[in-house]
Formats: C-alpha cells, structure tokens, sequence
C-alpha cells in the first residue's frame, strides 16, 4: 500500500506492458460482450432477422407484461430464495469446518479438508446425476436409509414436488460447494497469530470464547467477501438447476431461477423460438441485481468493516 | 486492496455467464471437406444405425461421397445448431424438427429449397406439410420419419394377471385397478419429473381420441374451439384419473427411470412413443405387445397421433450442395425408406412406397394406421409460435393435473390464456 505514485516521476512503460495482455483478454471476451449484451437489450428482433431499435420497450415488456412480470418475479423470488439457504446453510457450515479444522490437536486435518472440498472439484452433471439417483423414491439409496429410521413410506419424490425441489437443489448446490468457504475462511484463520490465542487461553478463555472473542472478528473481513462471493455466483446460477430439472425447471417454475429464465428466453426451448433481444434484457436484468448487490456490499458494509493490523 | 479487487474480478467474472449468450461477433470458417457431407442430428441414440446400416448402404451406389453423422444430444440440438448455423459451422445436412423450428431456419435462410430433388413426389402432402411454408407452396426438407402414440404392455404380466387388452376408457382404468390391486406389478410406468413426458406420452397420446384427430386440431388452429371446451377438459380429467396409477414418487420418476421400470418388468403399461420399442428390443427380456389409446365409451371411430417427427434439409451455406440433393434422392427411394423402418423399428418412414416391416410390435403400431384416423400432435403447427408457446405451457399443465396441484378447468384455462395472449384467432 506504500506505492502511491509520485508527481513526477517518469511514466512507467513497463507497467503498462506487463497490464496489455490482461488488459485486451478481458476487454475482448468480457468488457465488449457484457456492453454488447446491454445494447442487444434495446432492439428488438423479428422473426426474419431484421432488428430494429426499441429504446426501453423491452424492459417495459418484462415489467409490466403479465406472463412476463409473473416469471420474472418469480424466478428473482427462487433465487433469493437460493441465496439465501446458501448463506443460511452454506456458510455457517463452511465457518464451522474452517474453525474446526484449525484446532490444533486435530488429527488427520488433511484428509477432512480434502474430502469436504471434494465434491466442490466434481462437474455439476456428475452432482445433479448422483443426487437424483440417491434421492430417487424407486432406486435410490435414500429410500432404504430413511427405512432404518422408521419411514417405512421411504422418501417423499424430493425433486419431484413443488414445495421441495428448490429447497432440495439449494442444499446439493450448499453441499457441492461448501468447501469453498471452508478453504477461504481456513486460511485467513490461519493468519490469526497463534500468540493472540495462547494469551487468551493463559487468561482463562477457552477454545470456544477464543474463537467467538479472538478469531471471529478477525476473519470477518473474509465471512463477508464469502458472502458477495456466495451472492454473486448464486445470481448466476443455473447448471444444477438445468442439468436436474431442464430449462423449464419444474414442476410448474418451482425451481426457476434467472439463469433458467434467461436460458429459456435466449435460447428458446424445443418449440419455443428463442429470442435474442428479451434473452439479453433479462441477462441485463440479472447483471442489474448483481451489481446493485455488489455495491451495497462495497459501500455499506465493506467500509464499516474494522481491520486489524495483525 | 486485495479482498477489493478480488470482489470486482469475481463480480466480473461472474456477468460472463449471462454475456457468454451474447457473443456472436466471431465466425471461424467451416472446415468441412470437398464431397465430405457433414449430418447435423439429434438422434445420438441413431448413431450405431447410420455408421453400420444407412450410410455404406449410400455408399454402396454413391461411392464418391464421404458422408460423417454428427449428432448433438437432444436436448442441447435447437441451441446448438442455430448457434452453428450463425457462425457457418453447421454441417451440410440439417435434421428438421417438424413445423415453426425448421420453418424459422429456412426463413432466415439456413435452408434451400428441395422441391425440385428427385424423389420429392414420393411423399404425400401430409407427409410434407411439417417442412412447407404456410401456404404449402415450398418445401424445404424430407419428411423422413413418423412416430406413433400408444401403449405397451407386459404380455406376461397381463396373461399372469389374466387381464384383456382394454379398449375403450372404462375398460382401461379397470385394467389399472386390477393390477393395482394384485399388487405385484406397478400399473403404469410414467413420471411427471421431465416433464415432455406427461404433455406427449398423456395428453398427445390420449388427446385426440377427444377432439377428433385433425378435425380438432384444424378447429383449434382456426379459433373455432378453445382448450377451455369440454372435450380438452376431459382429456385433463382422464389424465388426472392417471396419478394414483403411476409407480411410486412418479414425481421424481425421469424419462429413462420410466424405461427401465417398464424393462425390468416392474410395470405392466408404459405409454409409449413408437421410438421406445427399439429400447424394449434390447433390454426388455419378456414379449410385450402394444394397443392404441383407448377411446371413450360408446364412441367407434379411434384416433391416433401419428407424428411428423424428422425431416432432412440442406444447410443453404453448404459447399457441396449437389452432393446433398443426391444423398436426399437417396433417401426418397424405397430401399433407403425399408432401411430406415427395419434399421430404427418404431421410426415410420413417410413415402409412398409399400415397406415391408420385419419387427412385430412396429407392425402393430403401423397397423392402427388402416384402422384409426391419423392425426398430429397440436400444439405443433402455427401453435407454438408465439411466446408462450402452447407446447411448453401443455408441459406444464399436463404435470400439474396428474400431480393434482391443478383442476383439470384450471390447467385448461391457463394453456388457454396463454395461448389466446398471442393467436389472434383465439382472441
């Protein structure tokens, strides 16, 4: 943080060197497609291919359209929805195994760790198959496991139902990916002095309070950026949900979700054309959210955040 | 500094999946070679047949012409051919799917007309009607093959069971009670869990029993019936009547989860596309039989769905355009139709010409045509075209009333409502 450029000292080619390459991979496959997506979003396309500008008509349509408000609404309901069982769920869990493994008498903390990052490394393909195939109700393991707890009717169709198959995918998606918080909030963990800890433990406090007292207002600066990191990806979610439940994400939306609604709008879906233009207002839409998030994060509470110089 | 940058990248990074859609700019030159004809499909299921069968037996009179069958699985097919075709990498022979998806791709220009290839008068106008323009003046790709409706039944179980084969509604559902009630077989293998299952496998196969084949299906097209009448009601009340049948958690059951039961032998009835006997052949290890959707009490006249399902067009881009019109005539000739039908049993090729069939429960299936009227699904022609299409939303209303999370008025009115917010004559 000591290199705050000088008045006066040469410009340093160098350095703009070493940025180019960054610099023009980014601007090429992310800058310029994510502008593009945005003007796509003000025309509007005919069947023949001819486009045509629309200025805001198609956010108009979104908004105000019945069909389209009623699916708009309810994908952007699912998938807070989504988030927040993540964070519910999700992070907490990761905290938890992070704190755990950092207790320094615990035995063979590499194996753990491996495994619970494990599922994190899987293709989200493989997921989707092997959780459909164990929640199963005709073949699934599932079923004879709930048999020796004593629900003998074995297991409701979890994927199957209105009322569950959103809450179901959220915790295969919470256990895919809970290795991710648990790495991040590992290893700023193991940034904490071990010096901070023994004189907390030499005045009495146990591990329990040394982590509630010491580690955790240390770390939190990590808890939150797991958190927008949490935010991000799940409004950007939508293989789970695809590779399980199809584009349509049934039964009757249940699941849907913005990745869903902007795939099946894009892209169409067996009889229904795709539509470029409404796909890339919802992509616009999705990128509105996120952003909007993400500046509530930034400015709201990254800045409230204390840090300590370790 | 560095929790900051790492959130921008991350944000960034994360927009690249809803910009990925975007990008259309680039268009990398296709690579096929001179006289290699490239198949754009999405049987991937066909692969074996095309490689061993359909191709060397081309190849046999036309040794000259290199031709590679390149299937993309189903689902992903409509996506990634229109995105292949954009960028002028798509293959020099397009599979068509039937109606507005095809008709879309010759509008914008993806496909040539074929009416001049020899061998086009081998096929009725029915036939053709899924690959013409509205005005039927042009077409634009082969009608290949049909698929029909219906239902397939464990001969063992039934004859176990000692139950007859049902033939009018009543006669079914007690079929169904019956083998319910013995208990050792599921009575009917279909889940609501994919979806296209229950809209095509239930209302498409039971459906136009209903509302009178084609009769229907032009009056629906015209705006002189709506789906609230009472005959697209009662295909939802039977179709409701369906629920307590299906295996257990059928809601959670999956297209290849209702196979496998049925071939394991653990259902006695499967709803059935012609397509999935090729399936059973191979993995069904007792003989099973097939009988055409039962009708009404009282009414003589059956209706089957009989379904314009694959065509063969030629991508307007192509290089080898001559090579591809005479893979096409080919394909018109009678020897190249029994190929089809014997190589993909269940696959009814659509020309004129008399096929003899070598498999027996094809024969049945193609029978019914001499003894019911033929007619398509739908929601296929004209139907689908707007958004939301009348297919998608059947999907939706169709699991929702064997689910019972919907009445059979209210999945009606809302197919309906959908449909008239787009179709004039529905208006």
């Amino acid at each position: 943080m000591a290199s705050q450029s000088n008045k006066g000292s040469p410009f340093k080619t160098h350095l703009f060197v070493f940025l180019l390459p960054a610099v023009l991979i980014y601007s090429a496959f992310m800058i310029l497609p994510l502008i593009d997506t945005l003007r796509l979003s003000f025309y509007s396309i005919e069947t023949d291919g001819a486009t045509s500008f629309a200025g805001w008509a198609n956010y108009i349509t979104i908004f105000t359209d019945e069909r389209w408000s009623t699916d708009f609404v309810n994908a952007l309901k699912n998938n807070f929805l989504f988030f927040l069982i993540h964070m519910l769920v999700q992070n907490p869990i990761g905290i938890f195994l992070a704190a755990l493994l950092s207790l320094p008498r615990l035995k063979l903390k590499n194996t753990y760790r491996t495994l619970i990052f494990m599922p994190t490394m899987l293709s989200v393909v493989i997921i989707g198959f092997i959780w459909q195939l164990i929640l199963s109700p005709i073949w699934g393991v599932g079923d004879t496991l709930v048999g020796f707890v004593g629900m003998n009717d074995g297991l409701p169709p979890l994927l199957g139902e209105e009322s569950t198959t959103l809450l179901t995918l959220s915790l295969v998606s919470v256990w895919q990916f809970v290795g991710i918080p648990m790495m991040l909030i590992y290893a700023a963990l193991l940034n904490v002095p071990d010096d901070l800890v023994d004189a907390a433990i030499v005045d009495g406090a146990n591990q329990w309070t040394a982590f509630w007292r010491i580690k955790l207002p240390l770390i939190l600066p990590t808890v939150a950026m797991v958190s927008v990191l949490t935010f991000v990806a799940n409004f950007n979610a939508f293989d789970l949900i695809y590779a399980v439940k199809g584009a349509l994400a049934g039964p009757n939306f249940s699941s849907d979700i913005m990745g869903t609604l902007f795939y099946r709008t894009f892209f169409g879906f067996q009889l229904q054309p795709g539509n470029p233009s409404m796909g890339a207002t919802v992509a616009s839409l999705m990128f509105l959210v996120i952003l909007c998030g993400v500046m509530i994060y930034l400015y709201a509470i990254q800045r409230r955040l204390r840090r300590y110089q370790l | 500094m560095i929790t900051r940058k790492l959130i921008l990248c991350s944000g960034a990074a994360a927009v690249a999946f809803a910009v990925t859609g975007a990008m259309t700019g680039f268009s990398p030159v296709a690579s096929a070679q001179a006289e290699e004809l490239v198949i754009e499909s999405w049987r991937n299921d066909d692969i074996d047949i095309w490689n061993k069968q359909i191709i060397p037996a081309f190849n046999k009179s036309h040794p000259d012409v290199q031709v590679r069958f390149a299937p993309t699985p189903p689902a992903d097919y409509n996506a990634s051919l229109n995105a292949k075709l954009a960028a002028g990498t798509a293959g020099d022979l397009i599979t068509c799917r039937p109606f507005d998806v095809s008709l879309d791709l010759y509008n914008q220009g993806h496909l040539t007309k074929i009416d001049a290839v020899e061998g086009m008068e081998n096929f009725s106008d029915v036939a053709k009607s899924a690959w013409q323009t509205d005005d039927g003046s042009t077409t634009f790709c082969l009608p290949m093959a049909s698929v029909i409706h219906g239902f397939i039944y464990n001969k063992e179980a039934f004859k176990e069971l000692g139950l007859e084969v049902p033939k009018t509604i009543p006669e079914f559902m007690k079929v169904l009670a019956a083998i319910k009630d013995e208990g050792s077989y599921a009575p009917m293998s279909m889940g609501t869990a994919d979806q296209w299952e229950a809209a095509t496998m239930g209302f498409q196969n039971v459906g136009p029993n209903f509302w009178n084949g084609e009769e229907g299906r032009k009056a629906l097209i015209a705006g002189k019936e709506k789906l609230t009448d009472a005959q697209y009601i009662k295909v939802f009340e039977h179709l409701a009547e369906w629920g307590p049948y299906l295996g257990k958690g059928y809601q959670a059951q999956s297209y290849p989860d209702s196979q496998n039961l049925f071939s394991l032998g653990r259902a006695a009835i499967y709803p059935a596309g012609s397509w999935d006997i090729a399936t059973f052949n191979s993995q069904a290890d007792f003989e099973f039989g097939a009988f055409p959707p039962p009708v009404p009490e009282g009414q003589s006249t059956c209706y089957i769905s009989d379904h314009t399902d694959i065509g063969l067009g030629i991508n307007a881009a192509s290089k080898n355009v001559k090579a591809a019109e005479t893979f096409l005539s080919w394909m018109t000739t009678a020897e190249a139709g029994e190929l089809m039908s014997n190589a993909l049993p269940g696959f009814f090729a659509l020309s004129n010409h008399k096929i003899n069939l070598t498999d027996p429960v094809a024969k049945e299936f193609v029978g019914w045509r001499d003894s019911c009227e033929s007619t398509i699904r739908n929601s296929y022609q004209i139907l689908s075209r707007g958004t939301p299409s009348l297919e998608n939303d059947l999907w939706n209303v169709s699991v929702g009333v064997i689910n019972g999370t919907m009445t059979a008025t209210e999945a009606a009115e809302k197919a309906q409502t959908g449909l008239s917010s787009w179709y004039k004559p529905q208006q």
